[in-house]
Order: structure tokens, then C-alpha cells, then sequence
């Protein structure tokens, strides 16, 4: 604004400086409008006035609360509860009526149910089957087409109800009985069935053991429940001896373990603790992972 | 602050040359030295000088009414033009859909995904600027710029309501009286009228332009609205009607961005110091040419000044508050037409021209320079660029993302299984049903949960999200990793779309 001249007005012939100078350089005195400086008045009051308002000063053990009362995090909490809210009127009550196989068969359902199954999913099934559903020893991959106690969604939905040897009075219930420990049969009689059993699907048995032995045990004693040819039976969850997948694991030493003790594995009923909306959402995401028959 | 000072005008001397005693040789600030700083007389700050300009007629005035008009009108009245759509869609030309995320322009649809075209418009504005400046200086400012657009009619308002300068003058030295009190309220009533209005077009911008109208009107509109409208209302009354030419001098950064990209052949509003100078009185320049004496065009009339809706005197030469809105030429042009004396005082003009013709020389005039040249190209290629990419965009797409984990499932029967999540994309405004099938696994079968490959319907004008299951058969053993490419085809259009994404396999 150095320039601005007013009508009769002479240009200084040596113009205003704010008196610094560096080095023989002096600094021009362009005011700046004093609303400006008004302005910086203006904020420091505002801010005496968000102290007072706002949460603003940390103490000890706490902080200045302001007289609003206002706190991000219950305005975190009222949107979540709003969602939740919302969300609830929208999908979650046709997810409690409807039947798995009617969620199936509506796109719009399956979206809602494999959403919400995906969500449950992390939260009560993954610290065991894990957060991809690939599982571990003694807990089984989901995400595969081998399945102890049924593959359809309908199948699934009542193992997560109610459970496998949860105690539940509807649980999935089979018992793999402690063969060796029981006395039921010897150690090289548990060594030839475990052998036979592996090579049923072409895995190498115990060293030295007799499989034409093993026939005849696993015929005696294991074929009532796990088949003829070991195909298993999802009725009494024994699982299928003839395929690749182990779930104790493959090595003859793991198979002659699970003969001679057994095995219980406990899968919880979860009626009592999931909303029937959640637990058939998580039947439906479960056989969508890509095992389901 | 000036950017370049022609010899014959006034404008302020360097303080380091004019000031003696002040050079290297002194620099450690001896007693002399100090004693010929001059110290600081006035305050650091100082209250505005109101301005008020001078109401001018002439070509310069003319463009800029039309300009007033043309740009506002288009900002009051696009949001009430319709486009048909189709059932269900927006029928509004130009709308910013916040709550779907689309962008409608006419005929022009984007997702939020097409974000680039954005970024390319933004470009190009910057670009478009430059080359502005570059060809005839801050035409932006002074004529196109919202502040100066809405300053002009609040000034335009003030004038009608309360006279010119003057009168205006007058006014604000009057004490306080009835009539003063009548004519104020008015002003500010009309200014908050336009400003309220400013505001409303605004969001008539995010919604149905009629219907919102209709809320507004009875109370229904959502309380952004309202809170958007306030706000608008408050800048644009505060912006043009109180801080006016402080948003230029102050706030802008242009001003000092321009300065750095102008250059000696840009044209500029500019005095012709060697005709007007030295300034005479009309009654004695004859007498003094007659006498053999120098003697000016310019007559110190302050015309051009009190014209300036910046408050400077243009005759300082170039300098930054300059908006370049050409009223001063205005008002010079009618001040030499009642003289006898050729317009043309003060105009357009570059730098390099009046030094040439200063020392005698031929006019210059190079429109065509390096940077024009570039801007020009520049502008050109991202404005083909992006009507091209318009013209050839896809109204189909997806997206693939592989399982994280796990990679690969083993089936029973030794199968690898992969689990893919596909988002389809369909920007028709009509239910489209896809075929998805992936290349580059012999073998390869697809699984849709809850879908058949063949037939994979998207809503219109919407995405789908599809998960998909790729096997490769027991005796296929893949590679570790095998390149898959996911192509989807609509039958209806003919349409294909492509996305790359790798089979995972022991």
C-alpha cells in the first residue's frame, strides 16, 4: 500500500521504515490495518472461552472438563449405538425369520448375513479356528470341503448352535475311544491299524508293523464308525481316514497317538451366548468361505 | 511495493540509494548509520482508508457488466437446468451427489473414482491462469474473479442506494440523521439479500435445485443446509461488502505468484509516463508548448485514482494491489475525449513497448514466447487429454483382490482351491448381467457364492461385490504362482472388461 497516493498528496521523498535494518537494508513501513491486529485480540479472547467451554487442561489425574461436558468419545459411542440401531432395523430381524437356505437364496440376505457372519467370525471363532478359518491341529480348516459333522450351511448352522460334546442336550456327540490306553488293543495292534490307515490314502505307516494285521483291526473295531473303506460318518463326526487331511495331524507317530488316547475335541454351543441372526450368519459365511457342500 | 517503476514516475526511490550514509561499508551499524536510518514514525498498523470509487462509463465498464452478468447468472441460475436421466436418476444438469458420490454434468457422470478428472480440471485452471497472465496479465482479477464480480455489485448496490463517491463522501462525514439511518439500513438489507442468495445457490449445487428450494422455503431442508447458507451469507456480505480490495492486498496469494510469472512482454494496464508527464493543468499547456516548454498529457485530474476501486494511483507504474480492471482507462479515455487529447493514456501496454518507445524505438509486441507457446501446449494437452479419456472411458470394470489368507485351501480330493473378492462395476443406468471367466489356468472352474459366473447381475448404476472361487483340478499341478487374468463380458453391449491377479498353488 506504499503507493497509494491521495489526491494533493506528495510521495514522501524518504518513505517510512519500521526502523530494522540487516546490513544497510532497511525494512518499508506498510501498516498492516489494525482490524488485523484486532483480529489476534480477538483469538486470544476466543481461546479463554474454549478453555472454559472445552476440555482443555490436563491435571494430575484427569483434565478440565469444561462446562459443555462435551468428550469425543461419547460421541463416538452415540454413533455407534446409532448404527447398531439402525442396522438392526434394516436386515437383522429377516436374518433371525428367515431359514439358512432362504438367506442363501436372496442376494440381498446373503450380502447382510455374510457381512455379519465375517464380523462374529472375528470376534468368537477365530482365537480357535483362526482369523481365516484355515484352523490348526485339533481345530478344523474351515475353509476346506472335509467336514466332521456335515458341509451343508444347514449342517453348519446347528454344529454352531448347539456345539460338538458342549454338553448341550442337542451337542453333536461321537467318541473315538482311547483303543491302546483302555486296553482294547496292543501297542503293535495299534501300530498296524495306524499303519493301514495311512495308507489308505497313501501316506507311509509305522516302521515294521503288519498291515494285513491292520485290516483286520480296523474291520473289527474302527469300521463301525469311520466305514468300510474309512470314508468316515458325519452322524458320529468320525472323520473321513481315506482322504488327505488330518486334522491331529499325518505322521505315524500323531495317528498312533489318537488311537491309543483318543480323541474329544469340544466344539461350545453357542445358542446361549449368539443372537439366531449371528449364529446363522456365521453358518452362511462359514460354508461361503468355499468348503461348503 | 511496486514491481517496476518507469523513470518518469513518481513511485517511491530505493531507500538504499536515497538515503546516504546507508551501504557495505557501514554495515556494522556505526552511530551515523542509525542516525540516517529514519526512525519508525508511523504505527506498525493503521486504520483502512474506506474507498470510494468513482463511478466511470466507457468500454472497460461495459465488458465488465457483461462479464457481472454472465458469470453470476450462470452461478444464480445452472442449478435450476434439468437433464433427463431416466427413471430414478437425478434430473438435474450439474449436481455434486454427496450422499451416492456422483458428480453429474450434463451428460457426464463421475464416480468418486474418477477423481482424476478433478485433478485434471484443477490443473488446467491453473494453467489456463498462468496463461492468462502470461498473454494480458491479471485478467482473472480484474475481470472474472469472484471477489472482484461480487465487490463490483455490492458497489454497484451502494452507488444506487447512496449516491456516487461524492455523495457517498458526504454521507459518511454527516452525523448521524434519520435519512443517513434509512439509507444505510437499505444498503445493508440489499447487500445481505445478495449475500443470502449467494449462499442459497450454493447449495442448491448438492441437492434437487426445486425441491430443496421448497424445504428451504418451509423449514424442511437438513440443518447443512441452513448452517452452509449462513456461512456463505457471512463471507460474501463481510468479503464484498466490507473488506473489499484488503481480500486482494491481504489474503490473496496471487498477487505475489503473479508478480513472480509475469514478465516484460506481458500486457499490463500501464500509464504512458512519457506522454503524460510532466503533468500541466489543461489551461497552461498550450501556452507552455507554445513557450518550447515540456509540458504533459496527463492533466493530475486523480480521475484515474478516485476511479480505482483498489485506491491506487496507476501512475506509480506497475504495483501489486493492481487488479487490472481497466475503470482507470475508463476514466482517463473520458477525461482526454472532453480535452480534445487521444485516448490511450493509460491501457493495455507491455513493458518492453514503452521502454522501446521511450528511447524512440518500434513497437513490440510478442505474443508468441516461450512460455505462451508452453502454457498454450500445456493447456491444449490436458484438456485432449482428458476429453479424451471422457470420450473412451469404460461404463464397465472390476476389481480383484486375492485372499490374503489363506492362499491356496487343499481339498480333499487334492484340488487347489483360491478365494478371489471381485467388485463389479456398472456405470449404465440399467441392471447389466456379466459373465466372469478367468484365463491363464488350463482347467481352471469358477464358483460364485450366491451367483452363477454366467449371469452376475449389478444394479444400476452401482457396484457389486461378488466372492469368487477359483479350483484347479486335483491332476492340473500348477506353478506356485500362475498369472490369472479375470474378464468379464456383457453380452448386451458386447462390453469386456479385464483385471489381473495370480493363482496360488502348493
Amino acid at each position: 500500500m506504499a503507493n497509494i497516493a491521495q489526491p494533493g498528496q506528495k510521495q514522501p521523498a524518504s518513505p517510512d521504515t519500521t526502523g530494522h535494518e540487516w546490513d544497510g537494508i532497511a525494512e518499508y513501513n506498510n501498516p498492516l490495518p489494525r482490524w488485523w491486529l484486532y483480529g489476534l485480540y480477538a483469538t486470544i479472547v476466543w481461546a479463554f472461552g474454549y478453555w472454559i467451554a472445552y476440555p482443555a487442561w490436563p491435571l494430575v489425574s484427569g483434565y478440565t472438563g469444561g462446562v459443555l461436558g462435551y468428550s469425543q468419545r461419547a460421541t463416538v459411542l452415540d454413533e455407534v449405538e446409532a448404527v447398531r440401531r439402525e442396522r438392526d432395523a434394516r436386515g437383522q430381524a429377516q436374518l433371525a425369520s428367515a431359514t439358512v437356505a432362504e438367506i442363501r437364496a436372496d442376494p440381498a440376505l446373503l450380502r447382510l448375513a455374510l457381512a455379519t457372519g465375517k464380523a462374529a467370525f472375528g470376534d468368537n471363532c477365530a482365537a480357535c479356528h483362526g482369523t481365516s478359518a484355515t484352523g490348526r491341529a485339533g481345530y478344523p480348516n474351515l475353509q476346506d470341503d472335509d467336514w466332521l459333522w456335515g458341509g451343508t450351511a444347514e449342517e453348519i448352522e446347528r454344529t454352531v448352535r448347539y456345539g460338538a460334546r458342549s454338553g448341550h442336550g442337542e451337542a453333536r456327540v461321537g467318541d473315538m475311544p482311547a483303543f491302546g490306553r483302555d486296553g482294547v488293543l496292543s501297542r503293535a495292534e495299534v501300530e498296524a491299524v495306524a499303519s493301514y490307515v495311512l495308507a489308505l490314502s497313501g501316506k507311509p505307516g509305522v516302521a515294521g508293523a503288519n498291515p494285513g494285521k491292520g485290516a483286520e483291526v480296523f474291520a473289527g473295531n474302527c469300521a463301525g464308525c469311520h466305514g468300510e473303506r474309512g470314508a468316515g460318518n458325519p452322524e458320529m463326526g468320525a472323520p473321513n481316514l481315506a482322504d488327505p487331511i488330518w486334522l491331529y495331524g499325518s505322521s505315524p507317530e500323531q495317528v498312533v497317538a489318537t488311537v491309543t488316547n483318543g480323541r474329544k475335541g469340544v466344539m461350545p454351543a453357542w445358542e446361549d451366548r449368539l443372537d439366531p441372526a449371528t449364529i446363522k450368519s456365521l453358518a452362511v459365511y462359514v460354508h461361503g468361505l468355499g468348503g461348503g457342500k | 511495493m511496486s514491481l517496476a517503476e518507469p523513470t518518469e514516475t513518481k513511485a517511491p526511490a530505493r531507500l538504499a540509494s536515497s538515503t546516504p550514509g546507508v551501504g557495505r561499508a557501514k554495515k556494522f551499524g556505526t552511530a551515523a548509520t542509525r542516525a540516517a536510518i529514519p526512525a519508525v514514525s508511523g504505527s506498525l498498523y493503521a486504520a483502512r482508508t474506506k474507498i470510494h470509487p468513482q463511478a466511470v462509463h466507457g468500454t472497460f465498464r461495459r465488458i465488465k457488466w457483461a462479464l457481472l452478468a454472465l458469470t453470476l447468472g450462470t452461478y444464480y441460475l445452472v442449478p435450476f437446468l434439468r437433464w433427463d436421466r431416466g427413471p430414478g436418476e437425478p434430473s438435474q444438469a450439474v449436481l455434486i451427489d454427496l450422499d451416492r458420490g456422483r458428480f453429474y454434468a450434463f451428460s457426464i457422470e463421475l464416480w468418486p473414482q474418477d477423481v482424476t478428472y478433478v485433478m485434471g480440471l484443477l490443473i488446467l485452471a491453473a494453467l489456463t491462469l498462468f496463461l492468462m497472465n502470461a498473454v494480458a496479465g491479471r485478467v482473472w482479477c480484474g475481470y472474472l474473479c469472484p471477489q472482484t464480480v461480487w465487490t463490483d455489485l455490492f458497489l454497484a448496490v451502494e452507488r444506487l442506494i447512496e449516491g456516487d463517491r461524492r455523495a457517498r463522501l458526504k454521507l459518511d462525514a454527516a452525523p448521524w440523521s434519520v435519512e443517513k439511518v434509512a439509507l444505510r439500513t437499505m444498503k445493508h438489507a440489499i447487500w445481505l439479500m445478495i449475500a443470502w442468495w449467494t449462499g442459497g445457490a450454493w447449495v442448491l449445487y448438492f441437492a434437487d435445485a426445486p425441491t430443496l428450494v421448497a424445504q428451504l422455503a418451509t423449514f424442511q431442508a437438513p440443518p447443512v443446509a441452513y448452517m452452509a447458507i449462513l456461512t456463505l451469507t457471512a463471507t460474501t456480505y463481510l468479503l464484498a461488502g466490507h473488506m473489499r480490495e484488503q481480500v486482494c492486498t491481504y489474503m490473496c496469494p496471487w498477487p505475489r505468484i503473479q508478480a513472480a510469472l509475469t514478465d516484460e512482454h506481458a500486457l499490463n494496464i500501464l500509464y504512458r509516463g512519457e506522454r503524460g508527464e510532466p503533468r500541466v493543468s489543461a489551461k497552461k499547456t498550450a501556452a507552455l508548448r507554445a513557450a518550447g516548454q515540456p509540458a504533459g498529457d496527463c492533466v493530475d485530474c486523480f480521475a484515474c485514482v478516485t476511479a480505482c476501486p483498489a485506491g491506487i494511483d496507476i501512475r506509480a507504474g506497475l504495483q501489486m494491489d493492481c487488479i487490472q480492471c481497466g475503470l482507470c482507462v475508463d476514466a482517463c479515455d473520458t477525461v482526454m475525449g472532453r480535452l480534445g487529447r487521444p485516448g490511450g493514456l493509460i491501457g493495455y501496454d507491455t513493458e518492453a513497448n514503452c521502454r522501446s518507445r521511450a528511447a524512440g524505438g518500434p513497437p513490440v509486441s510478442r505474443i508468441l514466447r516461450p512460455r505462451t507457446v508452453l502454457y498454450g501446449l500445456l493447456v491444449a494437452g490436458v484438456g485432449g487429454g482428458m476429453l479424451y479419456g471422457l470420450a473412451t472411458r469404460s461404463f464397465a470394470g472390476l476389481s480383484v483382490l486375492h485372499d490374503r489368507n489363506p492362499l491356496f485351501v487343499t481339498l480333499s480330493d487334492g484340488a487347489t482351491r483360491n478365494g478371489y473378492t471381485v467388485r463389479l462395476i456398472n456405470k449404465w443406468h440399467a441392471e447389466r448381467r456379466f459373465a466372469l471367466s478367468v484365463e491363464g489356468l488350463a482347467e481352471a472352474r469358477v464358483e460364485v457364492v450366491g451367483g452363477t459366473p454366467g449371469a452376475l447381475p449389478v444394479p444400476p448404476d452401482a457396484t457389486q461385490e461378488f466372492r469368487v472361487l477359483v479350483f484347479a483340478p486335483a491332476g492340473a499341478r500348477p506353478d506356485p504362482s500362475v498369472p490369472l487374468t479375470f474378464r468379464i463380458h456383457d453380452p448386451a453391449t458386447g462390453e469386456t472388461a479385464l483385471a489381473q491377479d495370480t493363482f496360488k498353488a502348493p
